[in-house]
């Protein structure tokens, strides 16, 4: 019975493509393959080694092919930072080609976005990048706006500027923690994870949770800030710049801390915008771009703060620039509390946004109103449209394509995680494995973001 | 700030390489449009780039043909790897001289391209890579 199976399953295997065309990709679905790819060709070699730009690699021909072995990391493994699969080709200790294997989190949620409408659409965007859901939420919300050509209230945009700053600081404080917690550093981890709840707790009062919001929608905000928020932005204010010194006083001197990350994990500029990497980590290469300088949205180019840019490139400057980020969302996040304007916190455009809930037992129109935006939601123009906003990550884009319908007929999110995954390669290779732990978190991916 | 090109499909491959002489550094977005049943042809690729140097933005609408393919712009720009790949998994457009030209999304065994417009949602029970088949 044995041998007649084995008979029949010798040219299709069942087990691997689950359907009776073949096995054309058998040895690469093979979670134990010791070969990275199908075909191994110069150009895709070149893309593994991270040397496709700028080649620093010198071939050592001491070392024999006995030594070389192909190492999987992950997907689940402490510091790839969520379920992310890199496929290591190890020449003893040093890192000598890479492949990223991503997809783990998949869950089809531009699909999902064509099938929700546009109010419905943040509470989709907003679980994209789940560290910086503000972000996610106001280009989605800002992309829909410019199809419609409306412009929010004013202090519709300072409430947005105001939270996605302090989102920004929250998303800079976990990178800090968790890029301290894979080199050895576990104190950052518990101070990074305890300074972020303060900011948490705010998000929690104003918005009702603590994560995927879903509190900027197109037309405004969901809600005016809470009685007394002053009181927990003066908190915030005060606390976080007196941590970071803290920070300071533990890691900048450190030996150990400079000699783990100095010279570790280099991105030239001429990388930088070869690969499409923005945000912090070009900031940190030498390239002074910052879209909220560049190309404002939401009135910030009103706030006054700096760019912090550093030469390096490598790890350490990349974990700099953060913290010197951080000290500049502070500085906006204290003018938009000292100039914040009164007045209605979302469009009064009853075909856009729903009425307070107290207007409905007064009035039969707000009903309908009501009723309509929440069942049907608001048709919005023809047309295709492409907006970005600065994330902590660098350039989040959101391309929507609409029909003329209530529902994006094509809904895309450029997420930076994305894009700046493909540097892997070339901030890995050629470095110890000890090395690359630190190089992946100098990055800072986030896996929701990237697999989407 | 920002143009809106739309080129043919022969030209696509000399256009981006012009942009790229012209100061456009960087590939920021690659992505299709599935026009079904609503226009011909079916298939339109949008990409869009961005000067740093010079502040601008320009984004190209390339419709395509019933062969699906479409040159790769991988080697003008690196950062076209993973989106190239991208489209190719959800749409199915096949991207010519790409160097690695595999599914990055969904398993390497999925049938199907999800964003396709006749892909229904919750319409196909989930397939797991290397899972036994269930009949």
């Amino acid at each position: 019975m044995m041998e007649e199976n084995k008979d029949t399953v010798k040219d299709v295997d069942f087990w691997a493509t689950n359907s009776e065309e073949g096995g054309w990709n058998i040895s690469s679905t093979d979670e134990g393959s010791q070969k990275m790819l199908e075909q191994e060709d110069e150009v895709t070699t070149k893309i593994q080694m991270g040397s496709e730009v700028i080649d620093d690699y010198f071939i050592d021909d001491d070392i024999s092919d006995d030594e070389r072995m192909i190492l999987n990391m992950g997907p689940q493994h402490p510091s790839t930072h969520g379920v992310l699969r890199l496929q290591v080709e190890l020449e003893g200790e040093v890192v000598r080609r890479v492949q990223p294997v991503i997809g783990y989190l998949h869950t089809g949620m531009e699909k999902t976005g064509e099938e929700l409408n546009y109010f419905q659409g943040p509470t989709n965007t907003t679980r994209m990048d789940y560290l910086s859901p503000f972000f996610n939420e106001l280009v989605f919300s800002l992309a829909t706006e410019k199809l419609l050509d409306i412009e929010v209230p004013d202090r519709a945009s300072t409430i947005r500027i105001l939270m996605t700053e302090l989102n920004r600081i929250s998303s800079h404080l976990v990178a800090l923690a968790t890029g301290g917690m894979d080199i050895g550093a576990l104190s950052m981890m518990i101070f990074g994870f305890r300074e972020r709840e303060l900011i948490l707790d705010f998000f929690e009062k104003t918005t009702g949770l603590r994560m995927n919001h879903n509190f900027i929608r197109p037309g405004g905000v969901a809600a005016d800030l809470p009685d007394n928020w002053q009181k927990d932005i003066e908190k915030i204010l005060k606390v976080i710049p007196e941590k970071l010194k803290d920070y300071d006083e533990m890691l900048l001197d450190n030996p150990i801390w400079q000699g783990r990350l100095k010279n570790v994990g280099i991105l030239t500029t001429e990388e930088c915008l070869a690969y499409g990497i923005t945000g912090p980590s070009l900031r940190a290469s030498g390239y002074a771009w910052d879209l909220r300088k560049m190309q404002p949205y939401s009135g910030i180019e009103k706030y006054e703060f700096d760019i912090p840019v550093f030469e390096e490139g490598d790890v350490f400057a990349r974990w700099r620039i953060k913290v010197l980020e951080i000290f500049e969302s502070l500085k906006i996040v204290e003018q938009a509390m000292g100039n914040m304007p009164k007045g209605p916190f979302k469009i009064q455009d009853k075909k856009i946004t729903p009425p307070p809930r107290k207007r409905l037992d007064e009035s039969m129109e707000a009903l309908i109103h009501h009723f309509k935006i929440y069942t049907e939601g608001f048709k919005v123009p023809e047309g295709e449209v492409y907006t970005t906003v600065e994330s902590p990550r660098g350039e989040l884009g959101c391309f929507i394509v609409s029909d003329g319908s209530s529902k994006p007929y094509r809904m895309h999110v450029r997420g930076p995680s994305f894009c700046n995954l493909q540097a892997l390669p070339v901030v890995m290779s050629d470095s110890p494995i000890a090395d690359a732990v630190a190089a992946i978190a100098s990055l800072d991916p986030v896996l929701g973001d990237v697999d989407r | 700030m920002k143009e809106n090109l739309e080129i043919s499909i022969e030209d696509y491959f000399q256009k981006v390489e012009e942009l790229k002489n012209d100061g456009y550094e960087m590939m920021v977005d690659l992505t299709a449009i599935d026009w079904f049943r609503k226009k011909e042809p079916r298939f339109e690729v949008v990409v869009n780039f961005l000067s740093v140097s010079k502040n601008k933005r320009i984004s190209i609408k390339v419709k395509l043909n019933d062969e699906l393919t479409i040159p790769s712009i991988t080697s003008l720009y690196p950062s076209a790897n993973f989106y190239e790949r991208e489209v190719f998994d959800m749409f199915g457009i096949n991207f010519e001289n790409h160097p690695d030209l595999t599914r990055i999304l969904m398993p390497d065994d999925w049938v199907g391209h999800p964003l396709r417009k006749d892909y229904g949602t919750g319409r196909i029970p989930v397939q797991f890579k290397n899972a036994p088949k269930v009949d």
